[in-house]
């Protein structure tokens, strides 16, 4: 078991170096690609040569690729001095680097965004798991009833509908229409400083998230649950005379969550890097929304920083994927 | 069911009423008319029938099927696959009516396990006399346990479902059946997962859990088949031992001949949904009258036999059971199908004929016909 | 590691009257790696196959039984050369076919083919009848004489199907007839050898006389050497000429059918056919030669020292733990791998059995041998595994 969880850290820290290295290659590449030079976006308006030369010193750009890839993971691993004789500038861990719009470092900007995300991501999904798997389940159990057709049809409807669309029907009704709710806002000290706008900006979001993601659990759970319910040991469980809900809550249920975990550890880890449609379409201020701001602008270290972000979340969400699968299906130990 | 309805046309709906009235007209099977109320054996399994609605047809799984069997006894039902002897076992566990609705096949009939009527009872109560009052082991052990629980937890399952015990107790009674069926350590290997047993070891774990309620009736559906051969040798050995220490009536199902003359005092041919032949073990060896019979004597190859003659096969394949013909079900592979049958078209279902006491078989031919061809051609090949 | 026992278990050279070998085995080794740890070292191996000799005559059966685990399917597979042998030689009619590439073995894939034992996963269900039993001639780039599609309804006709069927699916077909449309697939290119991996035990008894009869009736027509590879021994009597039997990867005895099914001389091929249940209930009170055999199979990847059977023979000694037995022959066309053989001379007299050896089995009295009348009595003491509340007259028989 210990060799297992070591094992799968060693291929957490593999697979974050990698994305490291193809991040930094990007930012490395792209400005050679556009034919521009990131110390020249770093200067903004600026166009004097010596400014821009001393930026290039400063950042570390003269330096041999692998030296400043070598600098770069130094700065998101212990932070990182921007050292130009005696302008010094302390880039504190986790340093991503400077943005070169308002020249704050990377992270600064990024902190406070991570719990916009962060708050949008787990809400919807608590919702969407107990939502999906409870309707996947009654499905299964009435199979080929009017109450199956009707919520595999509802959840057909989950899946195609994209987000800008339920999100934006859901907001004229209930916040415009009905006025149910206020206008959504993100309080600025998010759920600390205002849980009443906090709660009021994130339920919509939560609700729109969770529909289209529970919709995709439900077939899901449907699905492993009718061929689990067709597996032997199920009529086993029937033999020894249990009854039907034990039989279901005991022996299907545990075996149909196996797949939904890692599905469930993929989806959440790639939320928490950003949900950028649900952010933009209800303009929350977190990571996806970050993320679409600096593309537009060309915010080259920003971006990186997101993905690594993002990257880090889904990495991790494996990992946590991995160790549950081992608790849950002994099976999986031995290796 | 009621006298009206031909046997084909019974439905679910009949399972609702309890069968109280002796049926005139549906009286093929071999039982006296006296007992035909409240049978006199434990198990008394009466004219069964379970047909599964298809979008292609109806599935005749068993057609009329009717059998007798004491505490002690052991009957064995032969068969290939498709012939139904499986779907029986399921239809006396009751577990056809469980898991979904839709997929539940009409069955129809009378199930008596000890004086008590089982298709008429209450789902719930026939689920409590299962894994108490009888139980059943399966054929793969790898599939028919949980993976994701313990060997003894399902054990202890099993147990605290019927007995109103704490848990150590009920551990204690798991470790006790463990080692009871030959499974060294128990008290270590009960917390082991089924993955972690042997072939063997699993069903002799299986076989504890079906035992850990003491059932008076045990069935077991091909218990040996996923098992090689002197594992085979080590669990039939066992079922006979417990069967002697606790007396119960064990019904085995098998496609393996060697396997029931082993094992069963009676035996049960079945073919397509119907017995085409029944009585003790040594008569349906040695005395068969039915030409599917003969027809599996002959085409086993055997192990005790100096001479390898060649084998003589059963031509054709076993029959769609949607489209069973509606006389024998035999008839489309039968080596003696064109022997005249004093009148008798094609159409006409054979019902069981006595040959000598509570020996039967199902054919048409003459009793005198089929004497002569088994002591004369079937006989000698074997 | 086995360099040594290896060189040991070579077997002496068959007589000197039969014809060339068709294939010939020696020192036959597949062990598969077993990798474990941070860095995936290769910790131990499943020791699958690990020495086996034989030689397949023309025309003759060979059948190879044994329990699951025992190597037999990984036998077959080396000498088809599915999978590449870890050590030891192959050789094919003279050639030495073990570490051929792909492209060097298609040649050979003519002469050698196989039949699995699954008929309803081995034939591919989008594919029609016709173009799976052609698929070996495409491959092969032969043009038979009268064009494919002729070719291939004079096999369907062959193996008893409808040549007017080529153009249906295998799911229109039972069990018995798919396993009928891979035998025509594994005929096409008229192969000298085919090996059969459990061909019959997918099937309905029924059924099964009718495959075992098809294959006996091509195996004339056509002249075909047959491996056979089964677990049931009564098939395995029926069909083959010469018989091997193996026991964790590997062969513990060889022998023609009469010899070894008349007087086996290895404890396990004993106790093996012991075990099977004969078709027969007035035998059942009388089993006289019943031997029990207790425990399971030991794990092939830490294969007990000495004699691989040690563990579960009750006429184990010292010798057996230490010193593994050479498969030599103890009588004209049988072989045995034993220090004590039954029906055979003593190997290393003087040996007194293991205690433990004698608790190995439960015997069903009257005993075997008559050095076993004792080990008898001792089973019937170890069945104290038992709770008291067993009534004792349940040691049977």
């Amino acid at each position: 078991m210990l060799v297992y969880i070591l094992r799968r850290l060693l291929n957490v820290v593999i697979m974050l170096v990698v994305v490291s290295m193809v991040t930094f290659g990007i930012f490395f590449m792209v400005p050679k690609i556009t034919g521009s030079d990131p110390a020249l976006l770093y200067a903004g308006r600026t166009t004097d040569k010596v400014a821009i030369e001393g930026i290039r010193k400063k950042m570390g750009l003269d330096k041999p690729i692998t030296t400043q890839y070598g600098l770069f993971l130094k700065g998101v691993v212990a932070g990182r001095d921007y050292d130009a004789g005696p302008d010094t500038t302390h880039c504190p861990a986790p340093c991503f680097g400077y943005s070169f719009k308002n020249e704050q470092p990377v992270w600064q900007d990024l902190k406070d965004k991570v719990p916009v995300t962060l708050s949008l991501a787990s809400g919807a999904s608590i919702l969407w798991l107990l939502g999906g798997v409870a309707t996947g389940v009654i499905s299964a159990l009435r199979r080929r009833t009017l109450l199956d057709r009707a919520t595999m049809i509802t959840a057909l409807a989950g899946v195609s509908l994209p987000i800008y669309f339920t999100g934006l029907v859901s907001s004229a009704i209930f916040v415009y229409s009905l006025g149910w709710l206020d206008t959504i806002n993100y309080p600025d000290g998010g759920l600390a400083s205002d849980p009443g706008g906090w709660l009021n900006a994130m339920i919509l979001p939560w609700i729109t998230l969770a529909f289209l993601f529970a919709a995709t659990y439900a077939r899901l759970t449907r699905a492993t649950m009718l061929e689990i319910l067709g597996e032997d040991y199920i009529r086993t469980a029937r033999a020894k005379g249990l009854t039907e809900s034990v039989v279901i809550r005991k022996h299907a249920l545990r075996s149909t969550l196996t797949p939904i975990i890692t599905v469930f550890g993929l989806d959440l880890g790639a939320l928490l890097g950003g949900a950028v449609l649900t952010e933009t379409t209800f303009s929350l201020p977190g990571l996806g929304k970050a993320a679409v701001d600096a593309i537009s602008t060309g915010d080259l270290p920003v971006i990186m920083g997101v993905t690594m972000i993002a990257a880090f979340f889904v990495v991790m969400a494996n990992l946590v994927v991995d160790l549950l699968y081992a608790v849950v299906d002994p099976r999986v130990r031995l290796t | 069911m009621t006298d009206n309805s031909t046997p084909q046309e019974a439905t679910s709906a009949s399972l609702q009423k309890k069968p109280s009235v002796p049926v005139q007209s549906t009286g093929p099977v071999g039982v006296p008319e006296q007992e035909r109320d409240r049978p006199e054996a434990f198990l008394a399994v009466r004219d069964l029938k379970v047909h599964f609605p298809t979008d292609d047809g109806i599935v005749k799984s068993v057609d009329g099927l009717s059998f007798n069997l004491e505490r002690g006894k052991t009957l064995g039902i032969v068969g290939e696959s498709g012939s139904g002897k499986s779907v029986t076992s399921l239809a006396v566990m009751g577990l056809h009516r469980t898991g979904q609705a839709r997929s539940r096949p009409d069955i129809s009939g009378e199930i008596w396990l000890d004086g008590e009527e089982l298709l008429g009872s209450s789902a719930d109560h026939v689920r409590k006399l299962r894994g108490r009052k009888m139980s059943m082991i399966f054929q793969d052990p790898l599939s028919a346990m949980h993976p994701y629980y313990s060997v003894g937890a399902q054990i202890v399952e099993a147990y605290r479902q019927h007995h109103d015990v704490d848990k150590k107790t009920a551990r204690k009674r798991a470790i006790d059946m463990l080692d009871r069926v030959g499974i060294p350590e128990p008290g270590k290997r009960v917390d082991a997962y089924p993955h972690e047993f042997s072939g063997g070891m699993r069903q002799r774990a299986m076989i504890a859990m079906s035992l850990v309620n003491n059932p008076e009736l045990l069935i077991a559906d091909e218990p040996t088949t996923a098992l090689d051969v002197t594992v085979q040798a080590q669990i039939l050995d066992l079922i006979r031992d417990l069967q002697k220490e606790f007396g119960s009536a064990v019904i085995m199902i098998t496609h393996d001949l060697g396997v029931v003359a082993e094992m069963a005092d009676d035996l049960l041919v079945m073919y397509g949904g119907r017995c085409v032949e029944r009585g003790t073990a040594e008569e349906v060896f040695y005395e068969p009258r039915h030409p599917y019979t003969w027809g599996l004597l002959t085409s086993m190859p055997r192990i005790d036999k100096e001479e390898t003659e060649r084998l003589v096969p059963v031509k054709g394949s076993p029959p769609s059971l949607i489209n069973i013909p509606s006389g024998c079900a035999f008839n489309p592979r039968c080596p003696y199908a064109d022997i005249p049958k004093g009148g008798i078209t094609r159409t006409t279902r054979p019902e069981l004929q006595q040959v000598s006491g509570n020996h039967f078989s199902a054919c048409h031919m003459s009793q005198e016909e089929r004497t002569r061809i088994w002591t004369e051609e079937i006989a000698p090949k074997l | 590691m086995s360099e040594k026992s290896v060189a040991d278990t070579a077997i002496p050279k068959q007589s000197s009257d039969s014809p060339e070998p068709l294939l010939r085995v020696e020192n036959l080794v597949k062990h598969f790696p077993i990798k474990k740890g941070l860095l995936q070292r290769q910790v131990a191996a499943v020791k699958a196959v690990d020495g086996l000799s034989f030689d397949v005559r023309p025309g003759e059966t060979l059948g190879v039984v044994g329990e699951s685990g025992c190597g037999k399917s990984t036998m077959g597979r080396l000498i088809t050369r599915l999978l590449e042998p870890t050590g030891g030689r192959v050789e094919f009619q003279g050639k030495d076919i073990t570490h051929l590439g792909v492209s060097a073995m298609r040649p050979m894939r003519r002469d050698v083919q196989m039949i699995f034992q699954d008929p309803y996963s081995s034939l591919n269900p989008r594919h029609t009848v016709g173009t799976i039993v052609s698929a070996p001639f495409k491959l092969q780039g032969v043009n038979p004489e009268g064009g494919v599609k002729k070719e291939v309804q004079r096999l369907l006709s062959l193996v008893g199907l409808n040549p007017e069927h080529y153009n249906r699916y295998p799911h229109e077909f039972s069990g018995g007839q798919r396993q009928r449309i891979g035998i025509a697939r594994a005929l096409a290119l008229k192969p000298k050898l085919v090996v059969a991996d459990e061909p019959v035990s997918a099937l309905d008894v029924s059924i099964q006389a009718q495959v075992v009869n098809l294959l006996d009736d091509l195996q004339d027509e056509l002249g075909l050497t047959y491996v056979i590879i089964a677990h049931d021994l009564s098939v395995i009597r029926h069909v083959s000429d010469r018989i091997a039997v193996m026991y964790l990867g590997k062969i513990v005895e060889l022998a023609d059918r009469k010899s070894l099914y008349s007087a086996p001389m290895h404890p396990y091929t004993k106790a093996l056919m012991s075990a099977v249940p004969v078709p027969d209930p007035r035998r059942r009170g009388v089993k006289s030669e019943r031997i029990l055999l207790k425990g399971d199979v030991p794990s092939p990847i830490s294969p007990p020292s000495g004699c691989r059977f040690h563990t579960r023979c009750w006429k184990a000694t010292e010798v057996c733990k230490t010193k593994e037995p050479e498969l030599i022959a103890l009588k004209p066309g049988q072989q045995v791998a034993c220090h004590h053989p039954e029906n055979a001379p003593d190997q290393v007299p003087g040996e007194s059995v293991l205690a433990e050896a004698r608790e190995s089995i439960e015997l069903a009295a009257p005993a075997v041998e008559a050095e076993a009348a004792e080990a008898a009595g001792e089973a019937a003491v170890a069945e104290a595994e038992v709770p008291e509340d067993r009534p004792q007259e349940s040691t049977e028989q």
